[in-house]
């Protein structure tokens, strides 16, 4: 099962939604990204990377992104947050501030525990992440099929900057490729 | 001859650092260094938290980097800076020339009952803020010292780190307004001006 779930993405070009992400983050004014990295992000992070006009923060948890964000809506800018799915669990109490406060906040989250999982310490924070953000009151939105990234991306930034909440888009595993390290260990 | 061992008043050390402020941009993390910074004067400049606990120094980074051309000043309370050392780290990468983190070190959490801190026990925050790469980071005791901070903030020579030990008062609270949208709109319009409003 492991193999039949891996070969396609192992067969199949470089996703280019990433690339279709960079685009409408830009035309969204994003002006900094906060990120703790995942697999999933890669591309999408070496895109702002090489941007002079963004600045990239790595983060030592993903908390400091969303304080790091109000500040930065306080001072004028755009950003998003770029993380997994267990670091939203690390987030949940300063989610407290856009919500108080009526500022927007993006965040991008690639999921873990989710479609086709082989690790099972990924399951409960992926399987609790769509409820622990709604439960601080971040409108959530999903995708599921790599076509259906960025128009969740675009409809997300829109929502968040326009009328000052956060909102999060969970890009499924299934758009991500599920990971196995079993093959790459000895057993 | 002062007692070297008499510690500063925390609206002394607070009064000194907002002294003909100007255009200063203030972050009060939450708890006694928010009453302190609104007992010098309610101000649009100011950004009191009222929760989101460890988020002081994250928000000045993201407003630092926003606003190049301004200074902005964080302070906050040693159980707040405990909570998120690891934006010392952060911050040290980053390198903001423009922003001023000090720390008010009762060693206390003044709000719940004035329990200690690890600060009272030892642990040395301005020394974890030069290990982390915070190249101007000290313990403050005098009040000298504080105008010296004072002056590093307003020239822009950060990122700037000051572990100012306080003598463990309770003082009456001042409180800023609390609606964090008034504290956000405010805010924006004050730096951003009107156009804020729209966007």
């Amino acid at each position: 099962m492991a193999d039949l779930a891996a070969r396609p993405n192992q067969a199949s070009p470089p996703p280019t939604w990433p690339d279709d992400v960079y685009r409408i983050l830009k035309e969204a004014d994003v002006k900094q990204v906060g990120m703790v990295p995942d697999a999933g992000h890669s591309r999408l992070i070496r895109a702002f990377e090489a941007d002079p006009e963004t600045r990239v923060v790595t983060l030592t948890t993903e908390e400091e992104g969303v304080a790091m964000l109000a500040g930065a809506w306080l001072g004028g800018q755009r950003g998003v947050l770029l993380m997994q799915s267990s670091g939203v669990g690390n987030c949940i109490n300063m989610l407290s501030l856009p919500a108080i406060c009526h500022m927007p906040l993006l965040m991008l989250v690639t999921m873990r525990g989710d479609w086709g999982e082989f690790n099972p310490w990924q399951i409960p924070m992926g399987q609790g992440t769509h409820a622990a953000l709604e439960a601080m009151g971040v409108i959530v939105t999903r995708a599921d099929e790599p076509h259906l990234v960025a128009q969740t991306v675009w409809g997300a930034a829109n929502l968040a900057f326009n009328t000052w909440r956060p909102a999060a888009v969970l890009i499924g595993q299934r758009v991500l490729g599920a990971k196995n390290f079993k093959e790459l260990a000895r057993k | 001859m002062t007692n070297p061992n008499a510690l500063l008043h925390r609206r002394d050390v607070v009064g000194e650092l907002l002294r003909d402020r100007g255009d200063l941009l203030v972050i009060a993390g939450l708890g006694a260094p928010n009453w302190d910074v609104s007992a010098a004067g309610d101000n649009p400049n100011n950004f009191p938290l009222w929760g989101a606990m460890g988020a002081a120094s994250m928000m000045g980074l993201g407003l630092a980097l926003a606003q190049p051309k301004r200074k902005v000043l964080v302070v906050t309370g040693d159980g707040e800076m405990l909570m998120n050392l690891g934006s010392l780290a952060t911050i040290a990468v980053e390198r903001p020339p423009n922003l001023t983190i000090a720390v008010l070190d009762n060693e206390r959490f003044g709000e719940t009952g004035m329990q200690r801190t690890h600060t009272a026990s030892g642990v040395d925050l301005a020394a974890m803020a030069l290990a982390a790469g915070i190249r101007t980071s000290r313990v403050v005791r005098t009040m000298e010292q504080v105008t010296e901070i004072r002056d590093l903030a307003y020239q822009g020579k950060g990122p700037v780190f000051a572990q100012v030990k306080i003598n463990p008062e309770a003082l009456v609270f001042v409180l800023p307004p609390a609606d964090g949208v008034i504290l956000t709109a405010r805010f924006r319009q004050s730096v951003l001006g009107d156009e804020a409003l729209y966007n």
